[in-house]
């Protein structure tokens, strides 16, 4: 035990890197008042979505990167080392947590030389905290489920009640780390999230015709939306989270369709459309492109863009038919 | 909670958990001693140098008075925290008619890993093991692989040590041996853009010698790490390395990094003495040059004793790239790599100086959200006798059941200098269980 307790072994070479460091640092001393000047918070993010938030409560007071786009698969971003040179330069690094960004976030991270933004650290809001979150196993999680993950769904972002606490949780971030700002994003957020309630109520009565709709979805990106706007999604084209589909469960798919008549098939942009137009051929049931995130489609500029235009697509596609 | 606490006291009574460190180092100094004179009684007591014959007597009764005194005073200090308890569980119970108080061990909510008093666990590392089985058909005089091995279970241990560095294990299990494969601290909290790892560590030269076996895009290494990095394990090192950012106009990353190593280095580098040290850098250039187009481009320059004579060294040179193509948005269905490596060995030995060159050049193509082919062409003169080369070509076919595992096919052809072509097939299953880790890139 003793040997183990690193308290007192790790304070000797504190001070002797910090000797080491000190010329390094006197070095770059320039270079950190230049920054300082500059005075605008680098928020990077690991999407859009989230980066669009942070834009909106905070205005100009912050430059924003997103990581993953829109368009992209947000389980698989690449570790690109260009992305190390946007998070050494953070001040803010808001994540979705629940283990998205597994699969390449932490040796970014580690990379970063950025300390501000390490996990526990100010700089690195989890933007989970205080979502509701869904599909949190309480039962036995193994990887036999397919890419589940333990925390829960990670796709919570898809229910704007939930882009509500991030928009706060940035806003109280962004006043933590530049106590200047305190009013502005105060006035920020109170604008976010007036406009919010009001859009949702747009949304929700543009949707009210359409509660209780079955759809079935590619994967399950959907449950906050779906929860939100009271759809109910009764099964996925993949077999298993992160799984493609097989045939057998593509003809299980094909006859739950036809005996629920179900109406509409939801794929994000990044998924195969191919077994879902097959499914859609076989069942008359419309394939609709959903979009999970900001920037999926160019249209999509904001956080309530994403919802305009996810819903309108949703009555229109319903619409046409009910025309047909 | 009083339970928790009367125990917590009980624990730490001799060794205060506040930071007192004068009272932490009088205990320390005392139960050193205590030990020292246990240790040290018997060999007093066959010394008999003393007069009095039988010196160490007299020590060992002072002890054990001391020890019952110390007894004695922790039974008392015992039963008045036992008091204490009953006391407090009095009290406990008294107010519980008013409010319920939570049962022994309940979870408090929120807290991870449950119970209060485990917390012990929930500090552990990371736990993976990726395990890699290799099965091989045909003929090879050479290079004899058996017809099948679970080549390499790999465990990797990782997880952050305190607020100025982390720690990376990956033990690495033949069927009959373990190596430390790397195993480092990262301190990431450095200025000046730096980053230093200390410890064991595969080389930063080039691209592949940098890849633990289970990611590289083949079953196997490819002859420039065979023939020229000291075998199939490659170039690992012991000792130190930084790395620092230069960040170049256009978002262009770069990096520099310089390792100073212990002189040996199985099958590379062998130290005579110390002071014999291994030295590499490498540079590295990454650039976006579309949103779905990357490249990689890297230098590398080591040297290092190579055991000969006194003074031989051999020296390493090195330049790498590697082009992706990955679509954003369709990048989980198609995808393209194509990478290649060119080493040069300058080997001083007794009988003059040996320039080796090797190469590859590979290509990876991506079929469907599960099935890649790939191809490769290699070439590699010998470090030690550059007058023989070995060439080489192969085709991969990969299928990922899931992110955790993979199935691998290699047809291989390999013609070794005096005239020797092996072909072969190799069947590979890699499966990985536990933490989930990044993806390679």
């Amino acid at each position: 035990m003793k040997l183990l307790r690193p308290a007192s072994n790790s304070a000797a070479p504190i001070p002797l890197h910090t000797v080491v460091l000190a010329g390094l640092l006197g070095l770059l001393g320039l270079l950190g008042g230049s920054a300082a000047a500059e005075a605008k918070l680098r928020v990077v993010s690991s999407l859009q979505d989230f980066a669009s938030i942070a834009g909106a409560v905070a205005g100009d007071r912050v430059e924003t990167y997103a990581l993953a786009k829109g368009y992209q698969d947000p389980h698989f971003v690449d570790a690109k080392p260009s992305f190390v040179l946007q998070l050494s330069r953070a001040d803010l690094l808001i994540v979705a947590g629940l283990e998205l960004e597994i699969g390449y976030l932490p040796p970014l991270i580690d990379q970063s030389r950025n300390v501000k933004i390490h996990p526990g650290n100010p700089g690195y809001l989890d933007a989970s905290i205080g979502c509701d979150i869904l599909q949190r196993p309480t039962g036995v999680v193994t990887r036999a489920m397919g890419d589940v993950h333990p925390y829960g769904n990670p796709h919570y972002w898809t229910d704007p009640e939930n882009g509500r606490v991030i928009a706060r949780a940035i806003a109280a971030r962004l006043a933590e780390l530049d106590p200047s700002g305190r009013d502005a994003y105060a006035k920020g957020l109170a604008a976010f999230e007036q406009r919010l309630t009001a859009k949702e109520r747009e949304w929700s009565a543009k949707m009210a015709p359409y509660a209780g709709l079955h759809v079935v979805t590619f994967h399950e990106s959907w449950p906050n939306f779906a929860k939100h706007f009271k759809l109910v999604i009764v099964g996925t084209i993949e077999p298993k989270p992160g799984i493609p589909p097989t045939p057998s469960h593509t003809l299980e798919i094909i006859n739950l369709i036809l005996a629920q008549k179900i109406p509409l098939i939801l794929i994000e942009p990044y998924f195969d459309s191919k077994t879902p137009n097959y499914i859609a051929g076989k069942t008359g049931a419309v394939v609709l492109t959903f979009y999970p995130s900001v920037g999926g489609i160019s249209a999509i500029k904001d956080y309530f863009g994403l919802f305009d235009y996810d819903v309108d697509a949703l009555v229109a596609a319903m619409k046409a038919r009910k025309g047909a | 909670m009083s339970d928790l606490d009367g125990r917590a006291r009980i624990r730490n009574a001799g060794s205060s958990r506040e930071p007192s460190p004068a009272r932490t180092a009088r205990w320390l100094t005392r139960s050193l001693a205590i030990l020292a004179l246990v240790a040290s009684s018997p060999a007093a007591r066959a010394q008999s140098s003393q007069p009095q014959g039988d010196a160490g007597a007299p020590d060992a009764a002072a002890l054990r008075q001391e020890i019952t005194a110390l007894k004695q005073a922790y039974e008392q200090r015992l039963a008045e925290l036992e008091k204490r308890i009953a006391t407090l569980e009095a009290a406990n119970a008294a107010a519980g008619a008013a409010a319920p108080v939570p049962a022994a061990g309940a979870e408090t909510p929120g807290a991870p890993g449950g119970g209060g008093s485990q917390t012990s666990n929930y500090f552990n590392p990371s736990v993976s093991v990726i395990g890699n089985f290799l099965g091989v058909a045909g003929k090879n005089h050479v290079a004899t692989l058996p017809t099948a091995a679970l080549r390499e279970s790999e465990l990797g241990l990782q997880a952050v040590v305190d607020p100025y560095m982390r720690a990376d294990f990956f033990i690495s299990f033949g069927e009959h041996d373990v190596s430390v494969e790397e195993g480092f601290a990262t301190f990431t909290s450095l200025s000046g853009g730096l980053l230093a790892k200390v410890g064991r560590m595969r080389a930063g030269f080039g691209k592949i010698n940098t890849l633990h076996l289970h990611v590289l895009p083949w079953p196997d290494e490819p002859l420039t790490v065979v023939n020229l990095l000291g075998g199939e394990e490659g170039w690992i090192g012991t000792g130190v390395s930084v790395a620092r950012l230069f960040p170049l106009p256009g978002d262009t990353f770069s990096e520099a990094t310089v390792q100073v190593f212990e002189g040996t280095a199985a099958g590379l580098f062998e130290a005579k003495k110390r002071s014999d040290l291994a030295y590499n850098g490498h540079y590295r250039v990454f650039r976006d040059l579309t949103e779905s187009t990357n490249l990689d481009l890297g230098l590398s320059y080591g040297v290092g004793h190579n055991g000969t004579t006194d003074s031989a060294l051999t020296r390493l040179e090195g330049t790498d790239f590697t082009l992706r193509w990955k679509p954003l948005q369709h990048g989980n269905y198609r995808s393209a790599s194509l990478r290649g490596e060119v080493i040069r060995s300058r080997r001083d030995q007794p009988g003059g100086r040996q320039t080796a060159v090797g190469w590859f050049l590979s290509g990876e193509y991506q079929l469907a959200k599960r099935w890649f082919v790939g191809a490769r062409l290699e070439a590699a003169e010998r470090a030690a006798d550059a007058a023989r080369r070995d060439t080489g070509q192969a085709m991969t076919l990969t299928f990922w059941p899931s992110e955790f595992s993979q199935l691998r096919g290699e047809l291989r052809r390999r013609h070794y200098s005096l005239r020797d072509t092996a072909n072969e097939l190799l069947l590979q299953l890699q499966f990985a269980i536990g933490a989930h880790g990044a993806h390679p890139f």
